[in-house]
């Protein structure tokens, strides 16, 4: 299997038609191999969201073609991209989107057992990506007996839940303490290293500085990059006296 | 920054010699900030001829031993009461090189911004690489050594610190491309209205005065 997990290629996403047609994405160009966390970063408005819809086949491009694991996402049917996004893409949206009629652990088991995993072998997994976020001792609790930041774990754990070789995160850390952020920063760190290839879209460099690689976008095009130095012994040598 | 008062504040935890001094400063601030030993020795000057050390004489290998004076201690105990003052702002050559970007003729602001946010960003996160790293090698040190747990702590505080610094950095640089921007669109708005307004008076469709 190639290492490439996400492409990108010449992809624009225009709303509407005609005089009042919004372009969000203008072809970009964007590859994201294996065991990389990327984050991307620019104003608002500036086509961060719609990138991620777009990967997650959430929305489909206007123009170019969006690829997961080398599959073409134009092509699938809609069942066919329901398939791929539950066993390869694990998605975290920025407010939660979770069933409040079910508990934690039942939430994050749910896409496993959507796909034909079963309920025990789903719950075990659902405890697995519980405890990295660190909250098992919550799976039996309901959406309305946890707050906001617990809630938000309960959806990066759907996310991660049964080793997704794609991850995509929009603010993740939004109600979170910085501290607590940090954890879930360790979290995504971690599924990259894992072997996942993790996208995270944020507006804070904070965060951003967790990534191998930051895009920058604007007017939905890509206008720089920053690549972190793999050297340490480099950093902070002969640094401001 | 006060060598002077880290160098004292040092000495409070016993006598030492210049190259120690010089180690235990690196070692606590992850030498973020390496000092030359002529500094060193010149600030011990400084610091005895002031009354706030004493030479204990040597230790045996040559090396010469300063010890802390009463003196010394409250110094100690005032600098770290006082808050350290900020009234006249460290030159800072980014916000210098922008304000005159802004006013000069033909200088891309924009691209200026972009080139200063991207190696920001870049620094930002090895920095971030250097923390998780740190707090790692400090988690697995062992509980029994408290001498080491508490540099290692001392030097995630340093590392901390820049990282804020960075993230300011790119915070304002942020901020300045987003106020640039509505200053654009308000320019851009003024110079229609008044192409409208020409191009109105052109037609004799309203009166313009003198």
């Amino acid at each position: 299997m190639s290492s490439e997990v996400l492409q990108l290629d010449g992809v624009s996403r225009t709303y509407g038609a005609g005089a009042t047609a919004v372009a969000a994405l203008r072809n970009v160009n964007l590859t994201i191999h294996a065991g990389e966390f990327v984050a991307v970063m620019g104003p608002s408005g500036s086509g961060k969201s719609s990138l991620l819809t777009l990967a997650g086949g959430l929305d489909k491009a206007t123009g170019g073609e969006v690829f997961v694991e080398g599959t073409p996402l134009g092509g699938l049917s809609i069942n066919e991209l329901a398939r791929l996004r539950r066993r390869a893409v694990g998605y975290v949206f920025q407010d939660f989107n979770l069933v409040p009629t079910l508990t934690a652990a039942e939430n994050v088991a749910l896409p496993r057992e959507l796909d034909g995993i079963p309920a025990r072998k789903a719950r075990r997994q659902a405890n697995d990506a519980l405890r990295l976020v660190g909250i098992e001792d919550l799976a039996d609790r309901f959406m309305d007996q946890m707050s906001g930041g617990q809630q938000q774990r309960v959806a990066i754990a759907r996310a991660i839940v049964g080793n997704r070789r794609l991850i995509l995160a929009d603010e993740p850390t939004g109600a979170l303490d910085s501290a607590t952020g940090d954890g879930i920063l360790e979290v995504l760190r971690g599924r990259a290293e894992a072997g996942a290839a993790v996208v995270l879209v944020t507006h804070e460099a904070r965060h951003a500085g967790w990534a191998d690689r930051v895009v920058f976008l604007k007017d939905g095009r890509i206008v720089d990059e920053a690549a972190s130095q793999h050297d340490p012994s480099v950093l902070l040598t002969g640094r401001a006296h | 920054m006060s060598i002077r008062h880290s160098l004292l504040a040092l000495l409070q935890e016993g006598p030492r010699y210049g190259y120690q001094l010089r180690g235990e400063f690196e070692e606590r601030t992850g030498s973020t900030w390496p000092l030359n030993i002529g500094q060193v020795y010149t600030t011990l000057d400084r610091l005895e001829r002031d009354g706030l050390v004493e030479k204990e004489g040597d230790d045996g290998e040559g090396h010469v031993v300063y010890t802390i004076t009463d003196a010394g201690r409250t110094e100690v105990t005032d600098w770290f009461a006082q808050p350290v003052a900020a009234t006249n702002p460290p030159r800072n050559e980014l916000a210098i090189k922008l304000a005159l970007a802004l006013t000069l003729d033909g200088v891309d602001v924009a691209a200026v911004v972009q080139a200063q946010r991207t190696a920001s960003m870049r620094q930002l996160q090895d920095y971030t690489r250097q923390r998780r790293a740190a707090a790692t090698s400090a988690d697995a040190a062992p509980a029994a050594q408290g001498g080491p747990k508490a540099n290692d702590a001392a030097w995630l505080l340093v590392l901390d610190s820049l990282i804020f610094t960075a993230e300011a950095e790119v915070r304002w640089l942020d901020h300045c491309e987003g106020w640039m921007a509505q200053r654009a669109v308000r320019a851009g708005k003024q110079r229609t209205e008044v192409a409208e307004y020409l191009a109105a008076a052109a037609a004799g469709t309203r009166a313009v005065s003198k």
